[in-house]
């Protein structure tokens, strides 16, 4: 068949910069400088649990977070008109068009203690309120940087479910959180794990934000790994093995995640 | 030490002093020896710091295009961010470079791990005018393989108006005080940490055993609650904007800081610093080594290193340059600080492999919150996901297979 030609270039580039990459970490991980096989650095990670939970909390909250602000968001998109629709995307990847750092970097400004909001606040006899340098700061930027990934998942669903099943639910008596409960959510499962993927992801393995904005007296795995990297020693094993085990526990998490959204495939009505 | 915003330094400099341009003469310049090379088609990779080297903007020397155009050479000069990084990229390999300008325990390191290439001093005749007191250096004991370009030592800048004029700054002492209790930055960088804290204990900033790194490990999580923020560049933006009282840093930033916020001061602790040097070294994969001296020569020529030292704002360990800067700049405490301080002062050395692992893990230590769990935890967690997911797969395929029976 013609079409199984066409994707060797596919297959090559990922052969060469994901396979090969991923097993140049899985090598790294299981020797020492040496080259000389040992498990100590995959042992050495387990020091590390305090970091690694602390960036998994986080991360956890700043999903939730934007799948709450998202969902809603992504619902009343779908259901405006097309000039209307665009517009509204458009602001929302706006500042995506930025970069990643500049952004957070105006956060930093935003939320210092003679920052602008305390500037505006105290105007009004409020604060100054302690803002940056608290895990919040760190949630809010991960929040902020990765909310339109989520937001872009749920509205490419959202515009597939038919104005028409909705408004059979509501001719049928249901209620609106039974529609949500009953319609919307089982429809939209699949925008829903992908945006979860899509910011968790990212969010857990981050590593400037907790420095900017956390202050970096709270290291997360990210800035952990970093530090192995071009930290004082230069220690490449350990900084693949804390990779590695990462990686696994972001992957088992996935699977889990898609086993829920695989039940209702079956079910899917579009 | 990232010189990003050296730029603003030389802005201030250049609009406080409009006469100071340095310009190449020909008759000063051994031309037989400089034009040695031309069209001969030979290129160079030069990789130094951001903001690092004089580039022509605001009427300064542009020391690159000068010397291409007098020897014929090309330059390729690419910029990196911390001596880590510089090493990380020459040890995975892939790159050549010819010239480099690590500082001075990176150039140890790479000298121990044979990186680095002997420098035949015959082919840098302008070697004559660096300073004795920067030669024969402990990173460098036999001056074999490094050409010291600039240097600096490290203080503390604190912001006049926040803090009592009656405290003694000269202390490192100052950097644990709980009157200021979040007001307090912090290097985010684990070398200079642990020296500052290594001096507070007592100590050299150069430890020789990890008893001495657990009582700085110590005092550094002591430290961590008068701690505001651990930072490096963002420092800028939190001294000049009031945002934080006290601070370690370098003093050629310092300077770029104080122009900008006339309210900050620099003050040198007396219990001793870290006196840090930048050198110019050539890597053993260089692939053109007797044009790589000479642009090391090059640099060394008195009008090419006082504008570099006027343009990036550290001081010069070049004599003959430093008698070309104007006298504000020569007799800056900052810039170029007393004997006293000197003498008292330290350059980082290399420091032993288990040294360097143990302090990187102390310092991970210090960041880490003080949350136990057992080590147990992650080998537990991995086995329950994977139970579970197993558990959920089989779950599926039983109800799966009790629907398509009920068909």
């Amino acid at each position: 068949m013609k079409s199984r030609y066409s994707a060797y270039p596919y297959v090559i580039w990922m052969v060469i910069f994901t396979v090969v990459p991923l097993l140049l970490v899985a090598a790294f991980a299981i020797t020492d400088s040496s080259g000389a096989y040992t498990l100590e650095n995959i042992s050495a990670v387990g020091e590390y649990t305090p970091v690694l939970m602390r960036s998994i909390w986080l991360a956890a909250i700043a999903t939730v977070l934007c799948l709450v602000i998202a969902y809603p968001l992504a619902y009343i998109l779908s259901r405006k008109t097309g000039s209307q629709q665009r517009t509204m995307l458009m602001l929302v990847m706006l500042p995506t068009w930025m970069n990643f750092l500049l952004r957070t970097y105006a956060w930093m400004t935003l939320l210092e203690k003679n920052g602008i909001i305390n500037r505006l606040l105290g105007f009004i006899g409020l604060g100054p309120f302690e803002m940056i340098n608290t895990q919040g700061a760190v949630v809010l930027g991960m929040v902020y940087d990765y909310l339109p990934f989520m937001i872009l998942p749920l509205y490419s669903i959202m515009t597939k479910i038919d104005n028409s099943v909705i408004e059979a639910a509501q001719d049928l008596g249901a209620s609106t959180p039974q529609i949500l409960r009953r319609v919307l959510i089982p429809l939209s499962m699949p925008g829903i794990t992908t945006g979860i993927t899509m910011v968790f992801v990212p969010a857990v393995s981050t590593f400037i934000i907790s420095r900017m904005l956390g202050g970096g007296g709270n290291l997360l795995i990210g800035d952990l790994i970093e530090l192995q990297f071009l930290g004082n020693a230069y220690n490449p094993n350990l900084g693949a093995a804390i990779a590695l085990v990462l990686m696994v526990l972001i992957l088992l998490c996935m699977s889990i995640t898609n086993q829920f959204d695989g039940e209702d495939k079956e079910d899917m009505i579009i | 030490m990232k010189r990003i915003f050296a730029l603003l330094l030389a802005l201030a400099l250049a609009a406080g002093l409009s006469s100071a341009a340095f310009a190449l003469e020909e008759e000063d310049l051994d031309m037989e020896y400089y034009t040695r090379f031309k069209g001969q088609n030979i290129s160079i990779n030069v990789y130094n710091w951001g903001e690092y080297i004089s580039d022509g903007s605001d009427d300064s020397m542009n020391v690159n295009k000068e010397f291409e155009e007098l020897t014929g050479i090309k330059v390729n000069y690419t910029n990196f961010a911390t001596n880590e990084e510089l090493y990380a990229k020459l040890k995975t390999g892939g790159v050549s470079y010819d010239v480099i300008i690590p500082s001075d325990y990176m150039v140890a390191r790479m000298i121990n791990e044979g990186m680095l290439s002997p420098i035949n001093f015959d082919n840098v005749p302008n070697f004559k005018h660096i300073s004795e007191e920067f030669k024969y250096q402990p990173y460098d004991p036999e001056n074999l393989y490094s050409v010291p370009y600039t240097w600096g030592v490290v203080g503390i800048i604190y912001n006049t108006t926040l803090v009592d004029e009656s405290k003694d700054m000269e202390t490192w002492d100052i950097l644990w005080d709980a009157d200021y209790a979040g007001e307090i930055l912090m290097f985010s960088n684990p070398r200079d940490a642990f020296g500052i804290a290594l001096k507070k204990c007592g100590y050299s900033m150069n430890p020789d055993s990890t008893d001495q790194l657990r009582e700085a490990t110590e005092a550094l999580k002591d430290q961590k609650y008068l701690v505001q923020a651990y930072v490096m560049d963002e420092i800028f933006d939190k001294m000049t904007g009031g945002e934080a009282a006290i601070a370690p840093y370098y003093a050629g930033d310092a300077v770029t800081m104080i122009d900008d916020n006339p309210d900050l001061a620099f003050a040198i602790p007396r219990e001793g610093t870290n006196r840090f040097l930048d050198a110019m070294c050539i890597p053993k994969e260089a692939k053109n080594k007797e044009a790589a001296e000479m642009y090391i020569n090059f640099m060394c020529e008195p009008e090419v290193g006082a504008a570099n030292a006027e343009y990036i704002g550290y001081s010069s360990p070049n004599d003959a340059a430093f008698e070309l800067l104007d006298e504000e700049t020569q007799e800056s405490p900052i810039i170029y600080p007393s004997d006293e301080v000197i003498e008292k002062s330290e350059f980082f050395n290399e420091l032993p492999t288990e040294i360097n692992l143990a302090m990187d893990k102390m310092w991970t230590e210090v960041l880490s919150n003080d949350e136990q769990y057992s080590e147990w935890f992650i080998p537990i967690l991995l086995v329950v996901c994977i139970g579970l997911s197993i558990a959920i797969n089989v779950v599926r395929t039983l109800r799966r297979k009790r629907e398509s029976r009920n068909y």
